[in-house]
């Protein structure tokens, strides 16, 4: 099982497994992890489940689609490796995959 | 100081018209109870129309599948028949006790000046009233509502400023290409050079920029300057990383909409984590004749699911009656037989 680490903006990591084919949105709502708000339960509509890809996972994870990079227009504080993670599918690829969640979502 | 308008009475009111506000507008009909619906957005809907209109939607009974805004259509043309009265652009911000607790009666006001008196109020907020989000800029309170908007209530107040919109979606370029001829000069910021707006409005934008009628910035917001409330730079961070200082005295974000829970929180309900706790019986609040329905709900086992909101606005409706018409006893009765509720549906 993948395992994902999503560390909060006061540097806190908690690391968790994932199943793939969910999406890093619900493994963090699964998990209760804090700092997603998702409030349109992954719809690809609000920009609240914003995180930042560590750098060395960018390429893995992939860019935002059209859609997506419209919605992160809502997001506060977008980085060139934001990325609203309920468009990111969970993959054996990446295992072990690190995102940073934001101090505020929306 | 404007004249106090008479209250409306009625028998429910439904803050909120989202799906679930909407259908419940039907049960209570089928049961002879009037009601009028208080939205905050400019049109019914609720989450449907606000964040996805063209999203399918796969799990309403009967639907194989259907799109927010189709079943938001769906919903107005089933509730026709019962003439609900709409009240959009509306909050609800106050909501006082004026009965008892076996004849409750409540007077409902709204900020922009309604006041109702009716005998039920049901809550059907779901995630709460949307309202514009803030841009994530330091200390952009001190500004709001004297340099800085979220919306344009009148265009007058913008003339002849040096006004800076930000966002790229409808709400940005529509207010651009409005004002512009009114603002002494319009900058528009925006994160990337890629436009939501329809793509009419992108064009009539650019062909503005080409002819050096505004400014476009390819960029965010990095920090505001002024003093008591009056907006003198704001500075932004471009794409290649520097920061420009704008010349601008007024402010329009455009981030988009939040929910929040609003004044729900004040009007002196048990809430738990900014849900308002029913029973499952008639989905009644601590509070007698304060039903809550649909996503604002919490109860053991809730499923924050559209088809549940419809049961729960029937359950509710059912309750409502007893305090609607206290002296009248309810028959069940279907809309495939029963003449008399077929009658009311305009079908017999």
């Amino acid at each position: 099982m993948p395992k994902i680490s999503f560390i909060d903006f006061k540097g806190t990591e908690r690391t968790v497994d994932a199943q793939v084919g969910s999406t890093v949105m619900e493994t963090a709502l699964r998990n209760g992890v804090p700092g997603i708000d998702a409030e349109c339960g992954g719809a690809c509509s609000c920009a609240t489940c914003h995180v930042y890809v560590d750098p060395a996972w960018q390429a893995a994870v992939g860019k935002p689609s059209a859609m997506e990079d419209d919605m992160l227009d809502f997001a506060r504080d977008v980085q060139p490796n934001s990325r609203l993670s309920c468009q990111i599918k969970v993959t054996e690829a990446l295992d072990g995959l690190i995102v940073r969640t934001p101090e505020k979502q929306g | 100081m404007t004249e106090p308008t008479a209250p409306i009475q009625t028998d429910v009111v439904i803050v909120g018209a989202g799906p679930v506000g909407l259908f419940a507008v039907f049960e209570l009909g089928l049961l002879d109870i009037k009601a009028h619906l208080v939205d905050i957005l400019d049109r019914p809907g609720g989450q449907c129309a606000e964040l996805y209109p063209e999203k399918p939607i796969y799990d309403i009974p009967g639907f194989p599948v259907v799109s927010g805004q189709g079943l938001v259509d769906n919903l107005m043309k089933q509730i026709e028949p019962f003439g609900p009265q709409f009240h959009f652009n509306e909050m609800v911000e106050s909501l006082e006790s004026i009965g008892t607790a076996e004849r409750p009666r409540f007077r409902v006001k709204t900020d922009g000046g309604l006041t109702f008196e009716c005998a039920c109020v049901m809550i059907a907020a779901g995630g709460g009233s949307f309202q514009p989000k803030k841009p994530p800029v330091e200390g952009i309170e001190a500004y709001e509502g004297s340099s800085v908007f979220y919306a344009v209530r009148k265009k007058e107040t913008f003339r002849g400023k040096k006004l800076l919109i930000v966002g790229g979606g409808d709400s940005a370029l529509d207010w651009t290409l409005n004002l512009q001829p009114i603002a002494e000069r319009i900058t528009l910021l925006h994160r990337r050079d890629d436009f939501r707006a329809a793509p009419h409005s992108v064009n009539a934008m650019r062909e503005l920029v080409a002819t050096g009628k505004i400014d476009l910035r390819i960029g965010q917001l990095a920090g505001l300057e002024g003093a008591d409330g009056g907006l003198t730079a704001v500075k932004a961070k471009l794409s290649d990383g520097s920061v420009e200082t704008l010349d601008v005295n007024m402010m329009l974000p455009f981030f988009g909409l939040t929910m929040k829970l609003g004044p729900i929180a004040n009007w002196g309900l048990n809430l738990h984590e900014n849900l308002v706790p029913v029973d499952t019986e008639k989905f009644e609040s601590n509070h007698p004749g304060i039903f809550a329905i649909g996503d604002i709900n919490a109860y053991p086992g809730k499923l924050k699911l559209i088809l549940s909101g419809f049961h729960e606005a029937a359950l509710a409706a059912q309750k409502a009656h007893r305090y609607v018409y206290p002296d009248k006893r309810l028959l069940f009765q279907y809309t495939t037989s029963s003449t008399n509720l077929q009658r009311k549906l305009g079908v017999a």
